[in-house]
C-alpha cells in the first residue's frame, strides 16, 4: 500500500502541468522577491519544546481562541495555546462562512447588530486575503410580509448598517439566480469569509509575536492553589501522556466545549448547545448572499464560498454529550433544500457535495437555568468575580464574526489581571496574508493553482515554491491545490495529519471529496513526514472523514462519487483492512 | 418518495457536476498525451468551471489548445459535455479577440466564394514558398501547411447546369447539405452522392439557402456570426424536413455533427424539431439498404483495398459503423479499421502555426498505421482529416460516398430499383 501510495504520487507528479515560459518566470520572480515575513510559521510544538509556564494559557484552537491568542501575544504577554484536535476543527469551521453585516439581527438584537458591522468593516482590512466582498440581498417573497422591509431597513440604519432597497428587477439583474418571484429585496454589505484561514493567519501572527501552539492536546484538568487557577493538566492525544503546565490566567475559549472545561473546576456555566446544519452545494449557484426579509429562520441564507455555496441553517437543541459526533438527520436536509429552493431555484438542480453540522455555544443568563431568554451577545466572564475562581476568564458565546471583539474583550480582563496597560492593535494591524500591496492583482495569466491559493493564502502564497514541475502540479485538481502549497502547509502551518492538511489548504474540500487528491497528498506528506505507516492511516481517516459528510446526502451523482472512491481506496486497496490489521497489532 | 420540490436527483442542470473525477476523459485527450502543459479535459472543463463561476478571471488560455475532438465525452461514462463546457467557457471568457487569420480560416464561405472565382491563381500562389512564409510570418498559418485547393466551378452551378433539371423526375426525394468543402473545394464528392442517390431512385435537391455551419466561426471565437448562419441553416432544413418532406443529407461529418449537436449545447439554436431529419448520406443509405426499400449493384470488376479512419465526430456521434459497413457491401472492397484516434487537423486547428507541431504528434500514430498497411487509400468521412492524411502520409483520402459512386453498377442498380 506505501508503495501504491508513491506510484501514485510519481504518476501525478509526471503528468504535471507546465505552465508557459513567460509564466513560469514571472511566478519565479515573484517567489524569489524579498520575504517579509521571516517568522511566518507555527513550530510543531510538543511537551517537549514548550515553556514550563506562561503569561496566559488559552484553552481551544478555534477563531476566538485563536484571536485572543494573537491580541495577547501583541501585548507582549507569553501565551500557549492549547487544542485537543485541530485549529477550526469544531463550530469555527463548521458555519456558513459568512460575514454578517448585522442586518440578520437589526430587529431582533441591536447590540449584535452593531458589534456586527463594526467587526465586518474591520475584517475586511485586516483580514483582505479571508474576506470576499460580495454584498447581500434580503428578499421578501410572495409568501412574505412585505411591510417587515421597512422595520428591517430602519432598524439597519439604527445600527449603523448601509440598507438600500433595491427593486426586484435590480435584484434580478445584479444577482440571476435569486428566486424570481421576490417582491421586494434590500442590498447590505454582507459579505463572505473563510473561518479556516482566517483561524490559520490569526494563529501565524500569535506565533510571530511569540506565542506556542499545541494541537491534539487536550485539558484534562485545572490546577487550583489557593483559590487561583495556575495552569492545566494536559494530555497528549497521540501518545497519552499527560503532564502540567503552568500560567498566571486560563483563557477558556473552548466554546461549547469550554462547559465541561469549568466543571473540571467546579464551576458552573448553563451552555444550551444548539446544533446547526448546513448543506454545501456542488458549484457556485449565487455570487451575493441571499437572506430572507423576515425575523430569522431555518434555512434562510445562501452564502457562495469560495468555488460552492452553502445552504443553512437548522437550529435545534442537543444533549452535551453528542456534540462531539453531531448526526444529521434526513429532515435537516429536507428541510434544508426545500427553504434553500425558495432562495435561489438553481439549488434544486444542483449536486449537494456534503452536509455538516455545528454547535453554537449559547449561553443562559444565571437567573435563568431554563435557558428561554437566551442571548447571542458576547459573554466574557471574569471567574474571580462570579465564582471566587481568580485567575480564569471564559469567553463565550458571541459569533464568529465578532472573534476579534471576544478576544479583545478577554484580553483586557487578562491584561487587567496581569497588570499590564498596553491598548489593543489587532483592529489596526492586518493578518499575516493581508500584509503589503498585490502587485500581482492583475496578473490572471499565472497559473489558475496560483491565484486560487492566494484567495487561501493571501500574499503569503510567494512562500510557495513554483520552481519545478512537481511543485506546480497539482495535488488536488478541483480545488486547485499544488503539490509546492500543500509542502508550505505542512513545513509552516501545524499539519498533523490529511485532515489538518485540508483543513489550512482546500485539498479534499471539491467535487471529488479526496476520491483523486486523497492518495496524491498523502504521497506528498509520505515524503515529508518519512512515516508511512502513520500516512497510510491518515488517508483511512481522512477518507472516512469524507464519506461521513457525504452520507446524509448521498443520492445521485454524490452517491456515484463515493462509490467510486470505495471502489479505489476500499475494493482496490483494502485501506480499512489494512488500518484494521495495524490497530489489532 | 419525497414530497415535491426535493431534489431527487442531485444532478446539476448543466451536467457539469455528474462529473466523477474519474479522469477517463484525460485518457483519451490526444492533446493531454502530445502536450502535458494543457490540462487536460477534466480539469479544463468541469473543475476549472467551478472557478470560473467564481470569478471569470479564472479563464485559462490553454483551453485554446482544446481541439473540440469530443472524444473526451465519448470516454466519459457519466455523460458530462465536457467539450461543451470548454468551448462555452472560450466563446464566453475568453478576452483575446480574434485575429485576421482566425477570421479568414473562420469564413469558408467568403474566402470560398472569392477564390473559386480566381482559382487557378489561388491554388498556385497559395502553393508558392514565399507566399507561404508570409501567411506563416504575419498570418500565423502555418508554412508547412497544404491549402486544399479550390475548384474553378462550385458544385452550386454545376448542380444547377447539370443536375438539377431531372431531379424532380424521381419518385423519392432527399435535401443536400452539401457543406463548404463539397462547394469550393471538391465539387466531384456532391457529384458522387447525386450519382448514388440517383440510381436508387433518389432525387437530390439543394437547400433554398445554405450556409457554412459554422464550426469553424464556433473554433474561432466568432460565435454571434455563427450562430446567424446556424439559424439561417435552421430555418432551411425545417422547411426541407418539415414542409417538403425531404431528408437532409451530409457528406461531411463534421457540418452533420455541429448541426445536429454543437448548434443546440453551445450555439443555443434549438434544433430538436429537425435534429433526425439531418443525416450523414451513408448512414441514410445504410438504414435503407438494411430495411429492404433500396438495392445496390456493384461493378464486378471493381477492387480496392481500403484503410478506414474514424473522424471524431464520427465516434462522437456513434456513426462509423454505418460507413463501414455499407462499404462492406462491395464485394471488391476489402476493408482495414484504423485504430481510432485523431488524426490532429480538427478543422482550422492544424493550420495555425502555434499549433501545427501538436497537430502533427496527435497525428503520428495514425500515419504511422497507415504507411504501415500500405493500403490502396484511406477512407474517411471528413473531409479535414483527408488533408492532414493526405498532406502527412502521401495516401489518397476518399469518402465512402464517393468509393461507392466508383462501385456502384448504376444500370443494374436502378434496374434492381425500378428507376
Amino acid at each position: 500500500m506505501v508503495s501504491f501510495i508513491n506510484i501514485m504520487y510519481l504518476c501525478f507528479a509526471n503528468e504535471s502541468k507546465t505552465f508557459s515560459k513567460r509564466t513560469f518566470l514571472l511566478a519565479n520572480k515573484i517567489s524569489k522577491r524579498k520575504n517579509l515575513n521571516k517568522n511566518l510559521i507555527m513550530t510543531l510544538n510538543n511537551k517537549h519544546n514548550i515553556k514550563e509556564s506562561y503569561d496566559v494559557i488559552i484553552i481551544g484552537g478555534g477563531i476566538t481562541g485563536a484571536g485572543t491568542a494573537r491580541d495577547c501575544a501583541m501585548r507582549g504577554l507569553s501565551v500557549l495555546v492549547v487544542e485537543k484536535y485541530d485549529l477550526a476543527n469544531g463550530a469555527t469551521g463548521r458555519n456558513h462562512g459568512l460575514l454578517h453585516s448585522g442586518a440578520r439581527y437589526a430587529v431582533t438584537d441591536h447590540e449584535s447588530a452593531a458589534e456586527c458591522i463594526t467587526e465586518n468593516m474591520i475584517l475586511r482590512k485586516i483580514a483582505a486575503h479571508c474576506v470576499e466582498e460580495t454584498d447581500g440581498l434580503f428578499i421578501t417573497l410572495p409568501e412574505d410580509d412585505l411591510s417587515f422591509q421597512s422595520t428591517f431597513v430602519e432598524a439597519c440604519g439604527k445600527a449603523g448598517i448601509r440598507a438600500d432597497i433595491i427593486s426586484p428587477e435590480e435584484a434580478r439583474h445584479i444577482e440571476p439566480s435569486v428566486n424570481p418571484t421576490l417582491i421586494g429585496a434590500v442590498r447590505v454589505p454582507d459579505a463572505s469569509v473563510d473561518p479556516f484561514h482566517l483561524t490559520t493567519s490569526n494563529i501565524l501572527d500569535a506565533c510571530r509575536h511569540g506565542a506556542d501552539v499545541l494541537t491534539y492536546n487536550e485539558v484534562v484538568g485545572m490546577i487550583i492553589v489557593n483559590g487561583m487557577v495556575e495552569g492545566v493538566q494536559l494530555c497528549d492525544n497521540h501518545t497519552g501522556e499527560v503532564y502540567e503546565v503552568r500560567s498566571r490566567v486560563v483563557i477558556n475559549a473552548a466554546g461549547i466545549w469550554g462547559m465541561p472545561i469549568l466543571q473540571m473546576a467546579d464551576i458552573k456555566l448553563n451552555m444550551f448547545p444548539a446544533k446547526g446544519t448546513l448543506l454545501i452545494m456542488g458549484h457556485r449557484i449565487n455570487n451575493m448572499v441571499i437572506n430572507r426579509c423576515r425575523k430569522p429562520a431555518n434555512a434562510d441564507i445562501l452564502v457562495p464560498d469560495d468555488a460552492v455555496c452553502v445552504i443553512g441553517t437548522t437550529s435545534d437543541r442537543v444533549p452535551i454529550e453528542t456534540v462531539d459526533d453531531l448526526k444529521i438527520t434526513p429532515e435537516e436536509v429536507d428541510i434544508l433544500i426545500k427553504e434553500g429552493e425558495k432562495l435561489a431555484p438553481a439549488l434544486a438542480t444542483t449536486r449537494i457535495l456534503r452536509a455538516y453540522a455545528g454547535v453554537r455555544p449559547l449561553v443562559a443568563a444565571d437567573n435563568d437555568p431554563s435557558g428561554r431568554s437566551i442571548s447571542r451577545g458576547i459573554i466574557c466572564i471574569d471567574h474571580e468575580k462570579r465564582d471566587g475562581l481568580g485567575g480564569l476568564i471564559t469567553i463565550t458565546g458571541g459569533k464568529m464574526m465578532t472573534y476579534r471583539l471576544m478576544a479583545e474583550e478577554a484580553t483586557n480582563l487578562a491584561c487587567k489581571k496581569l497588570g499590564i496597560d498596553k491598548p489593543c492593535e489587532t483592529a489596526v494591524k492586518p493578518l499575516p496574508g493581508s500584509e503589503g500591496l498585490d502587485k500581482n492583482a492583475k496578473e490572471w495569466h499565472l497559473p489558475k493553482a496560483y491565484n486560487a491559493a492566494k484567495g487561501r493564502q493571501g500574499m503569503r502564497v510567494n512562500e510557495i515554491k513554483n520552481e519545478t514541475l512537481t511543485d506546480r502540479a497539482l495535488v488536488c485538481e478541483c480545488e486547485e491545490v499544488s503539490v509546492g502549497e500543500v509542502k508550505y502547509a505542512y513545513e509552516n502551518l501545524n499539519i498533523h495529519n490529511l485532515i489538518d492538511l485540508r483543513r489550512r489548504t482546500r485539498v479534499g474540500m471539491g467535487t471529488c471529496q479526496s476520491e483523486l487528491c486523497a492518495c496524491r497528498a498523502a504521497g506528498v506528506m509520505c515524503s515529508m513526514n518519512k512515516d508511512p505507516k502513520k500516512t497510510l492511516h491518515d488517508l483511512g481517516n481522512f477518507v472516512n472523514e469524507r464519506w461521513k459528510g457525504m452520507r446524509a446526502v448521498g443520492w445521485g451523482s454524490t452517491l456515484d462519487e463515493a462509490h467510486l472512491a470505495a471502489t479505489v481506496y476500499q475494493g482496490l486497496c483494502g485501506i480499512n483492512q489494512i488500518m484494521n490489521k495495524k490497530e489489532s497489532k | 418518495m419525497k414530497e415535491q420540490g426535493i431534489q431527487l436527483k442531485n444532478i446539476s442542470g448543466n451536467n457539469l457536476e455528474q462529473c466523477l473525477k474519474c479522469s477517463i476523459c484525460t485518457v483519451y485527450c490526444p492533446v493531454s498525451a502530445v502536450s502535458p502543459e494543457y490540462p487536460g479535459p477534466k480539469h479544463s472543463g468541469p473543475d476549472q468551471e467551478r472557478y470560473r463561476l467564481k470569478d471569470t478571471k479564472f479563464f485559462d488560455e490553454t483551453l485554446k489548445m482544446c481541439l473540440n475532438c469530443k472524444r473526451c465525452e465519448v470516454a466519459c461514462p457519466s455523460g458530462v459535455r465536457i467539450a461543451d463546457i470548454i468551448q462555452s467557457a472560450r466563446i464566453e471568457h475568453s478576452k483575446k479577440r480574434p485575429a485576421l487569420r482566425d477570421v479568414m480560416l473562420a469564413n469558408t464561405d467568403f474566402v470560398g466564394t472569392m477564390a473559386n472565382i480566381v482559382a487557378p491563381v489561388v491554388n498556385v500562389t497559395l502553393g508558392l514558398k514565399p507566399v507561404k512564409a508570409v501567411l506563416h510570418g504575419v498570418m500565423g498559418v502555418d508554412k508547412h501547411r497544404t491549402f486544399p485547393a479550390y475548384s474553378s466551378q462550385k458544385f452550386e452551378t454545376w448542380y444547377k447546369k447539370f443536375a438539377a433539371a431531372k431531379q424532380d423526375s424521381f419518385k423519392h426525394h432527399v435535401s443536400y447539405f452539401h457543406g463548404c468543402y463539397v462547394n469550393y473545394n471538391y465539387p466531384q464528392l456532391g457529384k458522387d452522392l447525386v450519382k448514388v442517390m440517383n440510381a436508387i431512385g433518389y432525387g437530390v435537391h439543394l437547400l433554398e439557402k445554405e450556409q457554412c455551419c459554422g464550426v469553424a466561426l464556433i473554433a474561432n471565437g466568432l460565435s454571434k456570426q455563427a450562430t446567424r448562419q446556424g439559424n439561417n441553416n435552421m430555418r432551411a432544413i425545417r422547411k426541407s424536413y418539415k414542409e417538403q418532406n425531404r431528408m437532409v443529407l451530409t457528406t461531411s461529418s463534421t457540418c452533420t455533427f455541429t448541426m445536429r449537436d454543437e448548434y443546440k449545447h453551445v450555439l443555443k439554436i434549438e434544433n430538436e424539431d429537425v435534429r433526425e431529419g439531418i443525416s450523414l448520406a451513408t448512414r441514410y443509405l445504410y438504414r435503407l439498404v438494411e430495411s429492404g426499400k433500396v438495392k445496390l449493384a456493384f461493378r464486378k470488376d471493381f477492387k480496392i483495398r481500403t484503410a478506414y479512419h474514424s473522424a471524431c465526430h464520427m465516434e462522437k456521434m456513434g456513426w462509423v459503423v454505418y460507413s463501414t459497413e455499407l462499404m462492406k457491401m462491395i464485394p471488391g472492397l476489402e476493408l482495414i479499421m484504423l485504430d481510432s484516434q485523431c488524426c490532429g487537423i480538427a478543422g482550422t486547428y492544424g493550420f495555425k502555426k502555434e499549433n501545427y507541431e501538436r497537430s502533427q504528434k496527435i497525428g503520428a500514430g495514425l500515419f504511422d498505421q497507415i504507411k504501415s498497411l500500405n493500403p490502396d487509400c484511406v477512407s474517411t468521412d471528413c473531409e479535414t482529416c483527408k488533408w492532414q492524411i493526405e498532406m502527412s502520409t502521401g495516401y489518397d483520402v476518399i469518402n465512402p460516398i464517393s468509393i461507392l459512386a466508383d462501385a456502384i453498377d448504376v444500370e443494374e442498380t436502378m434496374r434492381l430499383n425500378n428507376v
